[in-house]
């Protein structure tokens, strides 16, 4: 699969249809974002897999928008994932990139990371190699759902108790971008002070991560904490799609049902 | 167009969690906490988040200080270090190795700190070295 992704970008850097492709890079024994440019040697490209599969992954459409902010005229590329595709959907909606900007080099996922995410679609919909495996349901959000409410209480509120402060969680998300952070209003969240307002600082990014969040887990792994917060995302987005039958970034064109006036879109 | 990250350590504190620098065209423009680092795992406390910032803060001292007529004046380091030196004898003088302390400092290296401590007990003649975070 990674040679004919190589291939592919090659292909797109050499006929200059972009200025250059944000993907990850094996450099020092670490993988790291990258971006790749004409000329560039494409030996040291990787797809993000160490010891298991998609392990390092990072939020490359963060990158692609600190870079698309600087250079808004040009076109580049960028190594998606299925999430990764979801995130470019929500942040065309979003405007934040322009879609005619942005030329997406989709990836599978195998099987086991789609286990290990849960994930809906662990394919993106243009697809440059390897083989898709099908959606997987969500078996966390029903387990917890099948838990009384006191224990589901107690269970979040002991979670959001470890929380350290330490903004990861908004840091790493792809899907974060707001100059003025809703957790940095100390009308809601106390500054300097630990510990950290419960459970307002964890629900009220959640509610902001509602119409946005693509389900990509690395809020998750960057929490130094192991709070599970993409199990509280995925059950924020099963009631925006049972509400309003919104799944963010699943369909390319689709509005968040947030951003309307007037009655409930129909389902 | 320049776009690197810069694998490196954080300068915050002892535990020497790793991060890249990110930096487009020579200005810094984030953090991203190394994933494949066995110290930290993908994951930094709030002060290695924000490590780019101090790099290029316009408030960062970037030469030596110095006190003249009450007001924070900027000197080389010739003269501050002329100036700290000076000072530590006359005080080691008129009242003794022990009216003189030390702080060390986590945003340093090792090998600095064992130095500033060497220097304390066998410049000085003072046990009195303590770190920064008891400040
Ligand atoms: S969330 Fe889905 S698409 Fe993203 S890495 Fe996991 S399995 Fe792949
Ligand atoms: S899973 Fe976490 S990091 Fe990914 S989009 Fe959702 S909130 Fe952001
Ligand atoms: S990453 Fe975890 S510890 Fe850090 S602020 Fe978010 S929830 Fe809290
Ligand atoms: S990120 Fe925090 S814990 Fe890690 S080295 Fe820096 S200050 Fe220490």
């Amino acid at each position: 699969m990674i040679d004919r992704v190589k291939e592919k970008i090659n292909e797109l850097l050499s006929e200059g249809s972009v200025k250059g492709v944000v993907a990850l890079v094996t450099a020092n024994g670490h993988v790291a974002p990258c971006l790749f440019q004409k000329g560039d040697d494409l030996d040291t490209l990787c797809l993000g897999d160490t010891e298991k599969s998609g392990d390092a992954r990072y939020p490359l459409n963060r990158v692609l928008c600190t870079i698309a902010r600087q250079y808004p005229d040009d076109v580049f590329g960028v190594l998606v994932r299925g999430c990764d595709e979801r995130g470019l959907y929500g942040l065309y909606r979003l405007n934040q990139l322009e879609p005619d900007k942005v030329v997406p080099i989709g990836i599978p996922c195998p099987e086991s990371l789609a286990q290990a995410c849960e994930c809906k679609k662990p394919y993106p919909d243009d697809i440059v190699a390897g083989e898709k495996f099908e959606g997987i349901s969500q078996q966390g959000v029903e387990d917890m759902d099948n838990k009384d409410l006191s224990t589901r209480f107690s269970f979040w509120m002991d979670q959001f108790s470890k929380c350290v402060k330490c903004y990861g969680c908004r840091n790493i998300c792809p899907m974060c971008f707001c100059r003025e952070c809703s957790l940095e209003c100390e009308d809601l969240v106390s500054k300097g002070d630990l510990p950290v307002d419960i459970p307002v600082f964890h629900l009220t990014r959640a509610m902001h991560m509602a119409d946005r969040c693509i389900d990509c887990g690395l809020c998750e792994e960057a929490c130094p904490s192991d709070i599970p917060l993409r199990l509280l995302y995925k059950k924020t987005a099963e009631i925006m799609n049972t509400e309003f039958g919104f799944t963010s970034g699943i369909n390319k064109n689709e509005k968040s049902p947030l951003s309307l006036m007037g009655p409930a879109p129909e389902k | 167009m320049d776009y690197r990250n810069t694998l490196t350590t954080c300068t915050y504190c002892g535990c020497g969690c790793n991060f890249f620098l990110e930096s487009l065209d020579g200005k810094l423009t984030g953090t991203i906490p190394c994933k494949t680092s066995p110290v930290n795992e993908g994951k930094l406390c709030i002060k290695g988040w924000n490590v780019h910032q101090f790099v290029q803060s316009e408030r960062r001292l970037k030469q030596p200080l110095l006190r003249k007529n009450g007001e924070l004046t900027e000197v080389s380091w010739e003269e501050a270090l002329a100036f700290t030196a000076s000072k530590l004898k006359e005080i080691k003088e008129a009242n003794g190795s022990d009216a003189i302390g030390f702080f060390a400092s986590a945003k340093v290296t090792n090998e600095e700190n064992y130095l500033m401590q060497k220097f304390a007990r066998a410049a000085i003649g003072t046990n009195n070295v303590d770190h920064c975070a008891r400040l």
